[in-house]
């Protein structure tokens, strides 16, 4: 189980009480993702669809390398990773959203 | 007056005002902008379209901004030229190219996407313009901020061609280099359209931004004397324009200024960075990312924003996708220089190879109207070429030594 940091966009920061970054754990981004969804309820349904797939438009980031060059889902997580999730259009972050 | 609607989600449906936002923040997918097509339909017809100037504005209706535009004034409407003689070579009788490359003012279809995104960007009231890119947008963005009194900063990647480096600082542009990909550039680029309140063209003014580029297709249709081709060929880098071409005949096919828009859309990149033709071939519904390696660096973008949509729009219309390598690259700048005296960038030569490629596999036939978009202007890229052209041959100014070479030459 690895301690890392996830930056959370504005979009998803009224879900993190208005932090920009919060700790996470997990061995992977899947579990780090449900663990997520513990501590901040409402997490799940904005990053997976009906599916249970991650959502098309949202890309994640493991120091900076997107984890669809990595394992995807799978990617194995060490302590102090740092995690962005970053919505996929135009790698845009949306200031006023 | 506006025609426009607001933005909607492409993904969800979720309707927000029209601001400079372009992603949904409930799912993430992009905002596109809503347009009240009844009002539209009213308002432009064939004959207001050909009353107006030759310029882009002349679809006034379609371009989502609500009061007159103020800058780009004179952008598009660039030539369709009969390509015969590369016709001939390609063994197609009704070939075109759309010559973007000489797109007013900076020589490329980039014009278009900024010329909408500065007078939308003025009116939300920014007194900044920034944007990421490979080249040909930075040219058009410190262009057009430089004539609009407005800021501009721009991120490229460090190695760009020299000519598009210093076809952009010489606007007066604020110009940073990333070390890095097109990709990295973009998504450090988010980060800072986070921190700071300037209007990025491609990033928070995106929904607008791309609606100029539709104007490419409306063109292309009005062209052919109000008609879709059979067949169009686009480059596909950040894949927006390859789907703002088919709404455009779409959109005309709707408002009844065209009888049917049945073009088959054919997506072209480089083979060293091909994530959506990878995936088209491969009949993926999605792309996987790449790490682009490639001399077409204008449109080497190895996550792209639209690339999904890029994929679904060949699929729906029977297009396909194909790549070349960088000597075919080169060969097809070369060949539409050749042929037809134009000299385009290397996504020019990228869409003429894919072309001749798409001819030998019978996925374009003779006799159908094709068109090849032709994107921006090779004067920007000549490190692509420099070395497979010859040197001029140095005599003294004498007749009978000229007499001498001239056989040979």
């Amino acid at each position: 189980m690895a301690t890392v940091k996830i930056r959370i966009p504005t979009p998803l920061q009224k879900l993190t009480n208005n932090k920009d970054e919060v700790n996470g754990s997990g061995k992977t981004i899947k579990d780090m993702l449900s663990n997520l969804e513990s501590d901040y309820p409402g997490f799940k349904e904005r990053l997976y669809d009906d599916e249970g797939q991650l959502r098309r438009f949202i890309n994640i980031y493991v120091n900076e390398e997107d984890i669809r060059f990595l394992d995807g889902e799978e990617t194995n997580l060490n302590d102090g990773d740092s995690i962005s999730v970053i919505p996929a259009i135009a790698g845009g972050l949306g200031k006023q959203i | 007056m506006s025609f426009t609607l607001g933005l909607k989600c492409r993904e969800c449906g979720r309707e927000y005002p029209a601001e400079p936002v372009h992603v949904c923040e409930f799912c993430f997918g992009p905002l596109e902008v809503k347009y009240n097509y009844d009002e539209i339909k009213l308002a432009l017809t064939r004959d207001v379209i050909e009353s107006r100037p030759a310029n882009m504005w002349r679809y006034r209706e379609l371009i989502p901004i609500d009061s007159e535009p103020t800058v780009g004034l004179h952008n598009g409407f660039t030539p369709l030229v009969r390509a015969k003689n590369l016709g001939k070579e390609l063994g197609l009788n009704n070939l075109y190219i759309k010559n973007d490359s000489v797109c007013h003012p900076t020589l490329s279809f980039k014009d278009r996407v900024v010329a909408a995104a500065v007078n939308k960007a003025r009116e939300f009231g920014y007194d900044t313009v920034a944007c990421a890119s490979t080249g040909n947008l930075a040219n058009s963005v410190a262009a057009h901020a430089a004539s609009a009194g407005m800021k501009s900063y721009v991120f490229i990647p460090h190695d760009l061609e020299l000519t598009k480096v210093l076809g952009t600082s010489v606007y007066g542009t604020k110009l940073i280099g990333i070390n890095g990909s097109y990709d990295d550039v973009n998504r450090f680029c988010s980060e800072v359209a986070a921190v700071f309140n300037w209007a990025f063209v491609n990033i928070n003014i995106r929904p607008y931004y791309g609606d100029g580029s539709k104007t490419f297709g409306y063109e292309i249709a009005e062209q052919l004397g109000w008609a879709a081709p059979d067949n169009v060929i686009v480059p596909v880098a950040g894949s927006s324009l390859i789907t703002k071409i088919h709404k455009a005949f779409k959109e005309f096919e709707g408002l009844g200024i065209i009888d049917k828009a049945n073009s088959k859309i054919f997506a072209a990149q480089a083979t060293g960075c091909s994530p959506v033709t990878t995936a088209i071939k491969a009949g993926m519904e999605d792309f996987k990312p790449v790490k682009p390696k490639t001399i077409a660096k204008s449109i080497a973008i190895g996550n792209p924003a639209d690339g999904y949509y890029g994929i679904k729009v060949v699929g729906q219309t029977n297009g396909w996708g194909e790549d070349v390598n960088d000597q075919e690259i080169v060969d097809g700048i070369m060949l539409l220089a050749e042929t037809e005296g134009i000299f385009t960038e290397t996504a020019g030569g990228v869409c003429v190879g894919v072309t001749k490629k798409l001819c030998e596999q019978g996925r374009i036939k003779k006799d159908e109207v094709t068109v090849i978009s032709i994107t921006g202007q090779g004067l920007k890229t000549t490190e692509a070429v420099e070395d497979h052209l010859n040197s001029p041959v140095v005599i003294e100014p004498k007749l009978s030594i000229f007499k001498e070479i001239e056989k040979d030459l």
